[in-house]
């Protein structure tokens, strides 16, 4: 009985762990800079939270994470223009939990990534890891 | 990323803050001086009398965003948080700066407190730079002041403040610094040393500076 609740608890452990990767993930590589609301900071940093980049450059963003982003961006509006490094250690798995982690968090619904779409867009930034 | 060290050293800022927080009483609602402190004899009419001397930020002479000079002179009278920082950092500047905000847009209508950011790395973060980026947090210049100036006071007037600021290829962003924020008085004694990447930590700032304000009311 005992045993059993315990291997119980490991698997739910496991589940949510693995549910968790991408906030996880987002906590270590973007809230810094993001914050943990996905907000931004100010004019400086745009935000994830209900930014209309994420809509408007789906196909960009696994390149974004995994090159940075610098020179102007225009988000819900407003100019930014810093430098955000890439996270070229992060493989295509990591990148999908961290994208779909933004997608459906910080009062945003949307569309969830397959590892495949993830894949393909990350084919277009190849040349950049060489 | 390795901000292992940063955090380390986070964790024993904040251990020392502890302690003396400890050690002061509570109800008074006075805060401790901290840093070094020295007995002194003097003679004082005829008798040697023994005297507390507490650590004293020195003068300082750095350029702010607006091209201006501040000096310590330019927080007399006055209490100010500190900071150091760069523009490019990729690691806890921005949520520093965030929390940073917070003191700012509380105080940002008393002239008696002022906040100061360093940056540790001058040879980027040139007046130009450093302009811009306060104007994209859309702070004002007479309130809070980014300061460049030459690498080396800036690095050991951080000693002075208790805060480790140093190049390091190995760290990201190739600088290892603290988070720490720094309460001073008018006396530019320190008088608390806050983890500026921790929310509750800002938040028993927010409390202490009141505290600090109403120590230095008193006093007048
Ligand atoms: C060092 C700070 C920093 C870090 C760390 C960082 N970013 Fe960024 N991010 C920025 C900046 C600055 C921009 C805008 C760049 C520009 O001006 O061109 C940006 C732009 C973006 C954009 C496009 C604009 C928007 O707001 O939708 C996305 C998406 C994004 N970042 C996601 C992430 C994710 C996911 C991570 C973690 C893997 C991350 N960022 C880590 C600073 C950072």
């Amino acid at each position: 009985m005992v045993a059993g609740a315990a291997v119980l608890t490991t698997l739910t452990q496991c589940f949510t762990n693995k549910q968790n990767e991408g906030e996880r993930l987002y906590a270590q590589h973007c809230a810094n800079c993001h914050m943990d609301d996905g907000s931004g900071l100010r004019n400086l940093i745009p935000p994830l939270a209900k930014a209309d980049y994420l809509v408007s450059h789906r196909d960009d963003l696994a390149c974004i994470i995994q090159h940075g982003q610098q020179g102007e961006i225009v988000v819900n509006g407003v100019t930014y223009n810093h430098v955000m490094p890439g996270a070229e250690h992060l493989n295509k798995g990591q990148i999908t939990n961290i994208l779909n982690y933004i997608q459906t968090n910080f009062g945003n619904s949307n569309e969830r990534f397959t590892i495949q779409e993830v894949e393909k867009q990350l084919d277009k930034c190849r040349h950049l890891l060489e | 990323m390795n901000s292992n060290n940063i955090r380390q050293f986070i964790l024993a800022l904040a251990a020392s803050a502890a302690l003396y927080a400890c050690s002061g009483n509570e109800s008074e609602a006075t805060l401790p001086i901290l840093g070094h402190r020295d007995v002194v004899e003097q003679e004082v009419n005829g008798k040697m009398v023994a005297d507390t001397v507490y650590q004293q930020i020195p003068d300082f002479s750095f350029t702010d965003q607006d091209s201006q000079q501040v000096t310590a002179k330019t927080f007399e009278g006055k209490i100010y948080v500190t900071d150091f920082f760069f523009t490019t950092c990729p690691t806890i500047c921005p949520k520093m700066k965030s929390q940073m905000l917070r003191v700012y847009e509380q105080y940002k209508d008393n002239p008696q407190v002022v906040l100061l950011s360093h940056t540790i790395d001058p040879k980027h973060d040139t007046v130009a730079v450093l302009k811009e980026y306060a104007e994209r947090l859309n702070v004002s210049s007479d309130k809070w002041h980014f300061v460049t100036g030459e690498k080396d006071s800036i690095y050991s007037i951080a000693q002075k403040y208790m805060v480790t600021a140093m190049e390091d290829e190995q760290e990201a962003g190739g600088f290892v610094h603290s988070g720490a924020f720094i309460l001073v008085d008018q006396n530019r004694h320190i008088r608390g040393v806050y983890d500026g990447t921790q929310p509750d930590q800002v938040d028993k700032l927010l409390k202490d500076i009141p505290v600090l304000l109403n120590e230095q009311h008193q006093k007048k």
